[in-house]
This record gives C-alpha cells, structure tokens and sequence, in this order.
C-alpha cells in the first residue's frame, strides 16, 4: 500500500513528463558548442586545448546518447586521445612569451567572423533545408546510400548472399584494404628512410646553419635528421 | 535492477535508472577511494618487507591498518597551496579530469557476469579509449604548476603514455580476435570452465602477449621502472610537485585506480575473468539455477574471483616497482618501440595463424573450433537466450556455466 502511495506521489511530480532523452542531448549540444565558442575566445593556447577537449567529448557524449557507442569511443580515442595529446605537446613546446596570451589583430577577427558566418548559414541552410532531419524521430531509416562496392569496403557485402537459402554473404574487401593501408605504411616508412640518407651536406643546409651559428658537421646531420624522425612519428601514430 | 524497480516497487521509469545509475557511481567511486586505501597501506608494507624494515606499525594496531585512513585524514587537513605563476584554471582542474578519466573506464568494466555499470558492446576499445585520456590531467598539471620538475614530467608521461598505446591496443586485440566481440562480458564467458579455457593458456602466442600487455600497462599507469613522470630521485616528484592535500591525493587515487583498472582488465581479457581455475558453482550444482540463492552467490564468488586476480595483479606491479630500477627515458622508448611492439606484431600474427590451422589446440577433441563457438553465440543471440539486459539483477543461470573461486 504504502508503495502504491509513494509511486503516486511521485508520479504527480512534472519530472516523469520530461523527455530525458532530449534534455540530455540538449545538455550536451551545449556543452559542446559552448566549449567550441570558447576555444575562439580564450587567448591562451593551452586553454584552447583544454576547451576544444570539453568540446570534443561532449560530441562523443552526442554520440553515447544515440546509442553508437563504436563512434563515440572511436572520437574518445582519435580526437580527444591522440590529437589533443599530441596538440598539447606541440603547444608545449612551442609555448613562447608571445603564445601564452595570443593577440589577434581586429582585421583578423572580422575576416574570421565573415567566414565563419558565411560557412555556417550555408551549414544551417543545408541541414534546415533537407526534410528529413527537421524531425530526427520522424525519419525514416533510408535505405544505405553507399554503393555496394563502399559496403564491401567496410566489410559488409549487400551483393551476393542468400539468407533464405542459408548461404552466408561472401565476406568484403576490408582484409585487403587494411592490407593495402599496412603498405602504405611500409611506403611512408620507406620514403623516410631514404629522404633521410639523402640529406647529407647540401651546400645550403650548411650555409643555413652557418649563418645561424658556428655550426659542425654533426650539428647538421642532427639537424637534418629531424624532419624525417618527425616524418616517423606521425606515421606511427 | 531498473526493471525490477520499475516492476516490483512500480518506480517511474526516471527515478528507477537515476537510482540504479547512482547505486553503480557509488559502489565505482568507494572500490577506488576504498581500494586506494588498502593498496597504499599494502605498497607500503610490502616496500618494506622488500627494503628489509617494517613499514606503518603503530596506528591502527599491530600491522598499521589504518595508516592510509590516518594520512587521508593529514591530507584533508593540509594547506591547499598554489605556486604565484600558476594558471589557477588548469592547476585546479587537472587532477579531476585524472581522476575523472580512471572513473569513467570503471564504468564499462564487468565484475561478474552482468555486474557491470553499463554493458557496452564495444567494451574493451571504450575502456582502452578512456585511459588514454588519463594523461591530459597530468599535461595540464606539469604546465599549471608554472615548475621546471612539474614539466619535465609531464612532457616525460605524454611521451611515454603516447607510445605504449601502441602495443598495448595491438595486445588487447588478440583476446578480442579469440572471443570475436568486442563486449568484455563476452570475452570472459568465453573462457568459462577449467583454467585451461583462459585464453593465457590458448596457445604459446597468447601465452607471451599476456606479458607484453602487462608490462605496457604497468608502462601506461606510470608505474615504475617507467615512473619517470614522478622519478622523485631527478624530479622532486614530476608532475604534482606542486600540488599538496586533497588535489594531490586525487591523483594519488587515480594512479591506484588506474593500477586497479589494468589489472582487472588484464583478468578479463587472459585470466579468465571471473571464472576461477576450477569451475567449482558447476561441479556443485549451483550452476543449473535449482537454488534459489545460488545466482547471487555464482556473482559474489565471480566477484571474488576477479578481485582476487586483479589485486594480484597490482601486488606484482608493486614488486616490480619496489625490485627494478628505474629506466631512463630513451630505455623505456626502446622497450616500447624495438621490443614491445614488434614481440605484440609477432605474436598477434601468430595467434592469427593458430587459430587459423590448430584452433582445436595441440590436444584432440579439446577446445571446440572457435568459429563454432561464434556461431553458436550468434545463433543464441538471435533466439534471444544468452543477451542480458546490462544491469546488475537476478538473472537465471541456467544457460551458463558459471564457476567459483578456489583460491
């Protein structure tokens, strides 16, 4: 009985009449745009770096709440993990007495302000203009708009494959897509190496760093080794 | 549970999750704190049988129990102190995004069969994701604190945490390969039974990759011989140097809880989860749902089993840490980058290849082929028999071989 009553009363609250889903998403929309607007206002790098973070993990929260968790922890990974790391680490690096607080001069600003507008009625034209994202619950699921050769790109062949008959879809082209993508990298870490041993002592390094100090032979050689290690590290992230 | 409350008590269906959400936040938030309390207290012990002394012996009785509670006590009452040149933001901000970021992987990480706060099919890559973002904490902490030592630090753990990611997302892939999904919940039923089912013990490959995962998530939680965010002995204490009472105790409990969350992740993905080395709820019975009262004693002993491998595994993080000497930055990059990843490649092709020609093991009539296993999996989930809702409740265990912990 006394269940029943405390259900009740708490049934008569205007809370159950919230839809959650929408306060959450809406929470979270302005988390993200917020922090967004804040990355452009902040004068200092590093806590541009901490906002565009707030930003970038409130989209992959966007992401939970609609349920594509796969996306949402792919943009925890990529975004938030490895290129605001690697920001960071550049700013550090690079963190001058002029980059500390960034001045950015009025002209600039009004050059940004127009493009940013510009680019964001043409964003808001498109979205507002396509029907079936006015209301996202309404939608129908279309049909994939991808090709079938797209499909089998990520795996999933829609050509082929007999469900009623029990045979199983032959299986995509996504092993030797990786495959092809591995000897890209092997490419990448080629042309690094050789861009490497090619930069020995060209006159104009030399002169380069002459004019910039006493230099040594082996100052140049660590010197030119630089941007092909640079190279490496990016393919191995 | 929240459909229970909603069925049963007759809940509105908001309260009912919000409750059941705040039950699960706070068991998480008290296995930390309250689990960064014992480990203290047993890293501090063990530091001392290892360096031949005797550790915390007065407060709290004989063996110094309650040290750890005595010094968070200290820890509230300390001075919050903040150097002059500090960003005031970030200085204050950084150890809750540490400490957030070791929380939200507990979220996703089960302790029994559906003891888990929210069960993601994407499980292990959510948990290996959010790790990551452990580091951010530390960046903005060396670059608040407006200190040489906090700085070097930090830009060592950004290195560092960097480059183990690597090897360590190539280790976690092998038991995801070997269970085909990515949910952790799967990955542990799928070595349910004797011991032999652990996927440690599947074949030699997967046997060497357990130990490159261990060493790279010592590596990822700065744990020495890879402390070289913190090497007190060159660095004061890198990156919290600083800091001082309740904001450096947060990274104190995010360093313990991350410990905590690789080891339990490491018992997940190889040491059979929380299945024990012998399946002692199915040689009893208890398994085949007769009992009323068995199902939440399979979960406690699931529960059991797990913390016991996982606090295992933080005890031998502690040996380690109290036995080797510390590295220096260019010996921890080449153990990331000339062995660790290349032994991780190896061994993740070789188990590729076993599973390919020997998936029924070197023994006849042992494992079942795994692509069968798969199969059945499938076909149960679309009969609907083996998908549980992801909530910590009364579930038949019928269908299951669920087993208890010996140890």
């Amino acid at each position: 009985m006394t269940e029943c009553l405390f259900s009740g009363m708490l049934a008569q609250l205007p809370l159950a009449a919230v839809d959650w889903h929408g306060l959450f998403f809406l929470l979270f929309a302005a988390i993200a745009c917020g922090a967004a607007v804040m990355v452009v206002l902040t004068d200092n790098v590093v806590r541009m770096a901490l906002h565009l973070v707030v930003s970038l993990v409130a989209t992959a929260g966007l992401f939970f709440l609609a349920g594509a968790e796969f996306v949402g922890a792919m943009q925890l990974m990529i975004y938030v993990g490895g290129t605001l790391v690697l920001l960071v680490f550049g700013v550090m690096l690079t963190a001058q007495t002029q980059l500390i607080a960034l001045k950015t001069p009025t002209g600039d600003k009004v050059l940004a302000g127009i493009l940013g507008a510009a680019l964001f009625a043409v964003l808001v034209q498109s979205a507002v203009s396509i029907e079936a994202w006015r209301r996202p619950g309404l939608a129908e699921v279309a049909a994939p708009t991808a090709t079938p050769l797209g499909m089998a790109l990520v795996g999933v062949r829609v050509d082929g494959g007999d469900p009623e008959a029990g045979r199983r879809p032959p299986s995509g082209y996504l092993l030797p897509f990786e495959i092809v993508s591995v000897h890209l990298l092997v490419v990448l870490v080629g042309a690094a190496y050789l861009a490497r041993a090619k930069r020995r002592r060209t006159p104009r390094t030399v002169e380069l760093f002459a004019s910039v100090e006493s230099s040594t032979p082996s100052r140049v050689d660590a010197g030119a080794g630089e941007p092909a290690s640079s190279v490496l590290v990016e393919t191995g992230r | 549970m929240a459909e229970f409350l909603i069925e049963t008590i007759g809940l509105p269906g908001w309260l009912a999750w919000t409750a059941v959400a705040g039950v699960s936040a706070f068991l998480i938030l008290n296995l930390i704190a309250g689990g960064a309390l014992v480990f203290i207290w047993a890293e501090r012990k063990i530091a001392a049988r290892i360096q031949d002394r005797l550790g915390p012996t007065r407060t709290g009785g004989r063996f110094g129990w309650l040290q750890s509670l005595a010094d968070g006590i200290k820890l509230l009452a300390k001075e919050d102190l903040m150097p002059d040149g500090a960003d005031g933001l970030l200085f204050r901000i950084a150890p809750y995004v540490s400490f957030c970021a070791s929380f939200c992987a507990f979220i996703a990480l089960p302790f029994a069969f559906d003891v888990v706060g929210l069960r993601l099919n994407v499980g292990v890559f959510f948990v290996v994701a959010v790790l990551g973002l452990e580091v951010f904490g530390v960046i903005l902490a060396g670059y608040a604190s407006a200190s040489k030592w906090s700085l070097f630090g930090a830009m060592r753990e950004a290195a560092q945490v960097v480059s183990y990611e690597v090897p360590l997302g190539m280790c976690v892939v092998v038991p995801v390969m070997l269970a085909g999904s990515m949910d952790l919940v799967t990955i542990g039923e799928k070595q349910a039974g004797w011991f032999t089912n652990w996927f440690i013990f599947h074949d030699p490959f997967t046997f060497v990759i357990f130990w490159v995962y261990y060493t790279c998530a010592v590596a990822s939680v700065n744990r020495a011989p890879f402390d070289l965010a913190e090497a007190e002995s060159e660095l004061v204490a890198g990156f919290h140097t600083e800091y001082s009472g309740l904001r450096w105790s947060f990274f104190f409990m995010a360093e313990y809880g991350s410990m905590f969350l690789v080891s339990v992740l490491a018992a997940v993905l190889f040491l059979g989860g929380w299945n024990g080395p012998v399946p002692v709820a199915s040689l009893l019975g208890w398994s085949d749902g007769t009992a009323v009262t068995a199902p939440y004693a399979v979960r406690l002993l699931g529960c059991a089993n797990l913390m016991g491998k996982a606090t295992l595994g933080v005890l031998v993080m502690m040996w380690i840490r109290w036995t080797l000497p510390r590295l220096r930055i260019d010996q921890v990059m080449t153990t990331c980058l000339k062995y660790c990843t290349p032994i991780a490649a190896l061994m993740f092709a070789g188990v590729m290849l076993w599973q390919l020609f020997l998936p029924g093991g070197l023994l006849p009539g042992g494992r079942p082929h795994a692509a069968a296993v798969r199969e059945a999996w499938l076909e149960g989930e679309a009969d609907g028999a083996p998908v549980q809702e992801a909530s910590v409740g009364f579930v038949p265990a019928a269908e299951r071989q669920v087993v208890g912990v010996s140890r």
